[in-house]
């Protein structure tokens, strides 16, 4: 495990707000933030601009870090902080393998690092904008798994890790909801292949090792929108 | 498909059909079939021939039953890593799935017993003295076997218990749950919540034998270990394997407002009396279901020794204790 734990108290109260996307609006917030080893608002020029060598986050992880679905990068906002920068810095020491990710996380410096995460961080987390079409079997079976799991083969519900709804259990455990389809399943993938190893405790490969095709499509479809089984009836 | 073992119990009758040879002959072919381990044949004798070769009950190991079909019940010896605890052959037996639950009265109130067990504090908060729900110990809804499993408690009540010398009904045995390990107390019998309960436990039930042990029940017994049970090593097993799900402190992790980890330890955990509080019994849970998701991966020692950590810390003290004091 890395250490992480002294940044976790200082960005307790940075997380909370919900600082607007743009450059503009952050200076009016800039009075405000507390005084802290990450910065926000540089994270914020950061993300949009880029620095030298850096391109900006915004333009893979959408202007409000929500991901882009088509091309199946992660959303970020709203993501636990702690979270967010134990994988770049695995992007940077090469522990997670991304051709997009790891010369960015190489080139950042450990102070954008905190910057550009608290930044995504304090962004809005996922809420749901459209119904999806929950009466798809591939829904309803992905909703199973995420929330029940299947015992018959020891896999616990996607959500008593990653919480309830989904929302994530800081610092280990990410968000799930909201992301893109292409990513859930690519990273599923990963998982099961042991492509992506950089899990405490290998907590997820064993998941993800016990998952077929048929389940990482269900489940992926699921957490790009979820609804909760009690919202029907 | 599915066999009863005591629908056919007539242990004269094969010798009357057939020549002994041939009684060899279908266990050795029944066996090979079914890829099944030996039934020991004192047991074979005492029992009853086994019948036909039990039927992969699902090719796509999906433990699935369409309404109308019977639960499956596959009779099946121990495997051999678990003859050292097993003393009678064991049932093979699949709960019936929760798409298949029945609608009316009857229906609503197995709903709300699986609501009551997962979620405890919602449900029967009045009845609830920690922070914990049935389901932390009783895993996937009570249906995971190896993790006291209800549909495997069911049939076995009414029954002798050491714990209070007398004979227990299943109500008594819920009863107990709710004092020690919920450090709570016991729904009336005739409370909502106790018709609840007791209603989904005999509903993930149906089809099973009575008086059977099932393959699966309570918590697989451990060996004794080879050096006893150390706080210290302990230790280093609990940081190194749960402290990230359970807290440094093993008082649990919280998120969105409630607990997203119980807590192991410490006033929102079970009490002193709790079957969890006594080291046989937590090593064999921890054993056999914790690290959540990778059961069966650590060693048996570092099982008892994290066991008597766990143990070795403070909680609510026994009710019946505290009592006499
Ligand atoms: C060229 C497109 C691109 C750019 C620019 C980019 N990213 Fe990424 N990012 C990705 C992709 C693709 C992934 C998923 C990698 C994988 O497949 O594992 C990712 C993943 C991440 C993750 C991990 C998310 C998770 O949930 O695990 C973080 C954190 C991250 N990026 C931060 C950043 C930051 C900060 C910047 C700007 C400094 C940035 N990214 C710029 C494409 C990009
Ligand atoms: C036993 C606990 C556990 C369970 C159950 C679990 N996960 Fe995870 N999962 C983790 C951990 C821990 C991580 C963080 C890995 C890391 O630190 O890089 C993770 C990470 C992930 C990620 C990567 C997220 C990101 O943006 O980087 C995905 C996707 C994921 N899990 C999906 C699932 C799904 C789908 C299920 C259910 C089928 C599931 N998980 C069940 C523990 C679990
Ligand atoms: C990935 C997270 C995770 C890890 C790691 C983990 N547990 Fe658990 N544990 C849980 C969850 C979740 C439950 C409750 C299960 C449920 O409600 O479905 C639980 C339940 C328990 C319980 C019964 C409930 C209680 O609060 O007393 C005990 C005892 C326990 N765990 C001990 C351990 C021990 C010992 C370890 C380390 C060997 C460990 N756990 C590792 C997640 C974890
Ligand atoms: C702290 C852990 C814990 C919690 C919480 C808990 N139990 Fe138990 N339960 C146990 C233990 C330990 C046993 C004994 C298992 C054994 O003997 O192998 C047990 C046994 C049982 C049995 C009998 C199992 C059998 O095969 O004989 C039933 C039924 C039961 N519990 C129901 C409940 C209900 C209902 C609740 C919630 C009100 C509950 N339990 C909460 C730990 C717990």
């Amino acid at each position: 495990m890395t250490c992480r734990t002294p940044l976790r108290g200082i960005f307790a109260g940075l997380g909370r707000e919900r600082l607007p996307g743009t450059v503009f609006s952050l200076v009016l917030a800039a009075a405000a933030a507390p005084s802290a080893h990450a910065d926000a608002n540089a994270g914020s020029v950061l993300a949009h601009q880029g620095s030298a060598g850096v391109p900006a986050c915004v333009s893979c992880h959408g202007m409000q870090g929500e991901g882009q679905a088509a091309s199946g990068f992660p959303r970020l906002a709203g993501q636990n902080q702690d979270y967010l920068l134990k994988e770049l810095q695995a992007f940077a020491d090469g522990t997670r393998k991304s051709p997009q990710m790891n010369p960015i996380a190489s080139a950042l410096s450990a102070a954008q690092k905190r910057d550009a995460t608290a930044y995504f961080a304090s962004l809005p987390a996922w809420k749901q904008q459209d119904k999806p079409n929950t009466s798809s079997p591939s829904y309803q079976r992905g909703r199973k798994l995420a929330t029940v799991g299947d015992w018959n083969k020891e896999m616990p519900a996607c959500f008593i890790c990653h919480g309830a709804g989904g929302r994530g259990v800081p610092p280990h455990f990410p968000a799930l909801v909201g992301q893109p389809r292409a990513y859930t399943r690519a990273q599923l993938e990963a998982w099961r292949s042991a492509k992506r190893a950089n899990d405490p405790q290998g907590l997820m490969r064993s998941v993800g090792a016990k998952m077929t095709d048929q389940e990482i499509a269900d489940v992926s479809l699921y957490l790009e929108n979820p609804s909760p089984a009690e919202v029907e009836e | 498909m599915a066999n009863r073992p005591n629908d056919s119990s007539r242990s004269d009758a094969p010798s009357r059909r057939f020549h002994p040879v041939w009684i060899v002959m279908v266990v050795v072919a029944t066996l090979l079939l079914a890829g099944l381990v030996a039934i020991p044949a004192v047991l074979v004798s005492e029992t009853k021939p086994p019948a036909a070769a039990p039927a992969p009950s699902d090719a796509s190991g999906q433990n699935r039953n369409g309404a109308g079909s019977a639960p499956a019940v596959v009779e099946q010896s121990p495997s051999p890593g678990k003859l050292r605890q097993a003393k009678t052959v064991q049932v093979d037996f699949s709960p019936p799935a929760d798409e298949d639950m029945p609608s009316g009265p009857f229906g609503d109130a197995v709903r709300l017993g699986q609501k009551i067990f997962t979620d405890t504090q919602t449900y029967a908060r009045p009845y609830v003295g920690n922070k914990l729900r049935c389901v932390n110990c009783h895993l996937g809804a009570g249906r995971k076997a190896d993790s006291a499993p209800l549909w495997a408690a069911y049939g076995m009540f009414p029954a002798y218990r050491e714990k209070n010398k007398r004979v227990n009904t299943y109500e008594d045995r819920l009863t107990g749950c709710f004092r020690f390990s919920m450090n709570g107390k016991a729904p009336p019998r005739d409370s909502k919540e106790m018709v609840a309960l007791v209603s989904y436990s005999y509903w993930l039930a149906k089809g099973a034998p009575t008086g059977v042990a099932l393959k699966g029940r309570g918590y697989p017994k451990l060996a004794q270990p080879a050096r006893s049970p150390d706080a210290t090593r302990g230790k280093a097993v609990f940081d190194a394997n749960c402290a990230i799900c359970h807290g440094a402190d093993g008082h649990g992790t919280q998120a969105n407002g409630g607990y997203a980890f119980p807590p192991l330890w410490g006033p929102n955990s079970f009490n002193e009396g709790a079957g969890m509080a006594r080291v046989p019994k937590a090593a064999a849970f921890i054993h056999a279901n914790m690290p959540l998701g990778k059961g069966n991966s650590l060693s048996e020692q570092d099982a008892w020794d994290v066991a008597q950590y766990m143990d070795s810390q403070p909680r609510p003290p026994d009710p019946r204790v505290a009592k006499s004091r």
